[in-house]
């Protein structure tokens, strides 16, 4: 899972509340001698976390740097680049004449964009973003610190939202064209226009109405994570966790990757990518 | 030595001021503690104006702030423009005049807003609009102060930057040192935190640290609030002392007026609490408003005239008289200004007083040496 977004948008609390684990280290805004990177990073974090019996490796790819700077240019190479890498990889083994029987995965499966809250519309640099990568990875838009907005406000900045990714032809995941079947479409059509989902993190605990619970506190009232009423984060967990997870993941090999593997094959007129750069002879 | 003597007592009563009258001595009292009166009377008359202008990205409530603070709506038919409608927009000034009275006081009240401002992908020098806006500002009040007819200058000076700081960072961005660097030696800048409401007590605690210590880190110089005098009571210099460590200020603007605590106030509803915009220990609106309006807008625009024009007009008179000299013209001790409305007339009429001048200089001259020779 990678998260890219302007520092500060709470993509750490978020992951972290998601996976009910320090998965994610929170760093503490930039360290006094630390200055925000020239360049976008790519920082991978990867843990085993267990439920039920079932584990399962998780691995959250941070993007510090982006949408930063004062000139934003291009800032979305280096993700690209990372997010082809790990296709190659993939490939390289899954070409390889004694290949390991389960290849290890390290491809991105989800990449949790975080929409600042400005209550107006996506900037240009979204859209960009958006544009350039939603054809090599499943992109699942999020309003970040949702707790900015009023319930009104933010129905009318989903639907306006949700118009200018139409317009732009941004197709995010669940996307409508791998839908399989019309359960499939109707399930996903709700989802659909559900999205993007307004979340708030938090990894603190209040005890409201009797009960702790993860959450915020004001001066006015305290923002319960977990509430459907305050924020979208119940429906966002059960949607990404719960119900698609698996679903994240064969989107990314069956379509995703095989785009990429068939674009890398076509390069090569049709032979395999590696044996061509290692030997100059064709074979297949 | 009685011409002397006359002489002296004429001198003195020019220089001194009148004998006051028997009746008066008695009183002891001159009357001329009405004046701080008649500067009101006055100055009522003719009305004031002020000059704001709001800097930050969209969305940052900038516009709704400033409907807050002045409880006008200066944004009625505005459209928004969605995004792609934006990819080729370029910064621009955009100024909005209202004129507001308040117990037969009248303000011209001018806000300059700055959309487009930090929304682009590549932001390189997206204040440069802004900074040669406020120098043009300047240049045509450094043209009218030196023209001909100063009767009517008007002042669209910015006496006043309120730049948005988002809170969704963890302190300032380098968009926003650029900018206040840009700005800091030609404007009063006040920065604030936007749409504080998302932040909790603490965050807004260290976001304020944090902001400081950048500010002091990078040099940026914002307005700073005049230290009280030492004759003022223990109360107002408690005051005083809490505005300004509470800089800069974490503020929340609404357009919407909600019902709290059996009051009707302006807020913000949500389905977690209400947000009152005036509830000094919600968000430092309040404090902002006091600050802005009601102690220090006169001192604001002091600042601008005492500080920030003159540095420009000292600039400017610099680099004339290094272009004049560069031009080998007679160095003048006067630096000519170009003069917005240049009057043949009385240009003719100062050549022929000129030369008239340089005739008499020479006769004199001439005179001095003839003296001398007859010495001689």
């Amino acid at each position: 899972m990678s998260k890219p977004c302007h520092s500060g948008l709470g993509k750490s609390t978020l992951v972290n509340t998601l996976f009910k684990s320090q998965v994610s280290r929170k760093s503490t805004g930039w360290a006094r001698d630390e200055k925000i990177p020239k360049t976008v990073e790519i920082k991978s974090v990867s843990h085993v976390i267990e439920e039920g019996g079932v584990k399962m490796k998780l691995t959250v790819v941070d993007t510090p740097g982006f949408g930063d700077l004062i000139n934003n240019d291009n800032c979305w190479d280096p993700i690209s680049k990372f997010i082809n890498e790990q296709y190659e990889k993939f490939l390289k083994e899954e070409v390889n004449i004694t290949r390991k029987k389960r290849i290890p995965d390290t491809r991105v499966h989800c990449c949790l964009y975080f929409i600042s809250p400005t209550g107006h519309s996506l900037r240009q640099l979204d859209i960009e973003f958006m544009k350039r990568l939603s054809h090599s990875v499943n992109i699942i838009p999020v309003i970040a610190k949702a707790d900015t907005m009023t319930i009104e406000e933010r129905q009318d900045f989903k639907q306006r939202v949700r118009k200018e990714l139409e317009m732009s032809g941004i197709e995010f995941y669940p996307q409508k064209e791998f839908d399989e079947d019309m359960e499939d479409k109707s399930d996903n059509d709700k989802i659909r226009e559900a999205m993007p989902f307004a979340v708030v993190g938090s990894d603190k605990e209040y005890q409201v109405n009797g009960k702790r619970v993860l959450g915020r506190k004001t001066a006015w009232g305290i923002v319960e994570v977990e509430n459907p009423n305050h924020c979208e984060f119940a429906q966002l967990r059960d949607f990404l966790i719960r119900s698609h997870l698996q679903d994240l993941k064969e989107v990314t090999h069956n379509i995703h990757y095989e785009t990429y593997r068939a674009k890398r094959l076509n390069e090569n007129g049709g032979l395999h990518p590696i044996s061509s750069s290692d030997t100059q002879e064709s074979n297949l | 030595m009685d011409a002397i003597m006359l002489q002296e007592k004429l001198v003195e009563r020019l220089l001194c001021p009148r004998v006051r009258t028997a009746r008066q001595k008695e009183k002891q009292y001159v009357g001329f503690a009405t004046l701080p009166n008649q500067v009101h009377r006055k100055s009522v008359k003719k009305g004031f104006d002020f000059t704001l202008m709001v800097a930050g990205e969209s969305g940052m409530g900038k516009s709704t702030l400033v409907n807050s603070l002045f409880l006008t709506d200066l944004y009625k038919d505005r459209k928004l423009l969605n995004a792609e409608e934006r990819i080729n927009q370029t910064v621009e000034i955009i100024k909005h005049t209202v004129d507001i009275e308040e117990k037969g006081v009248k303000l011209k009240l001018t806000i300059v807003d700055t959309p487009g401002f930090g929304d682009a992908v590549n932001n390189n020098e997206c204040w440069k609009p802004i900074t040669d806006y406020i120098d043009q500002q300047f240049e045509q009040y450094f043209r009218d102060e030196s023209g001909l007819n100063r009767k009517n200058i008007q002042d669209n000076r910015v006496h006043c930057c309120l730049y948005f700081i988002p809170p969704f960072g963890h302190g300032l961005r380098p968009v926003d040192v650029e900018f206040m660097k840009a700005l800091h030696e030609k404007v009063n800048i006040i920065p604030l935190i936007a749409k504080a409401d998302c932040l909790t007590p603490n965050e807004i605690k260290k976001l304020k640290d944090r902001i400081r210590e950048e500010i002091d880190k990078f040099g940026i110089k914002v307005y700073q609030f005049p230290e009280c005098d030492s004759d003022e009571d223990e109360e107002f210099k408690q005051l005083d002392k809490e505005l300004k460590e509470c800089t800069p200020f974490a503020v929340i603007g609404s357009n919407t007026v909600v019902e709290a605590r059996g009051q009707r106030v302006r807020g913000r509803l949500y389905p977690w609490g209400i947000v009152e915009v005036e509830n000094q220990s919600h968000c430092d609106f309040v404090k902002l408003r006091n600050m802005l309006i009601r102690s220090h807008m006169h001192d604001l625009k002091d600042v601008t005239c005492d500080v920030h024009y003159e540095n420009y007009r000292a600039q400017c008179i610099q680099e004339m008289t290094s272009k004049l000299a560069q031009d080998n013209r007679m160095e003048s001790p006067l630096p000519i200004l170009p003069l917005s409305t240049p009057d043949v007339d009385t240009e003719k009429l100062i050549k022929m007083k000129d030369e008239e001048l340089k005739r008499m200089q020479e006769m004199l001259n001439k005179m001095q040496q003839q003296m001398h020779e007859k010495d001689q």
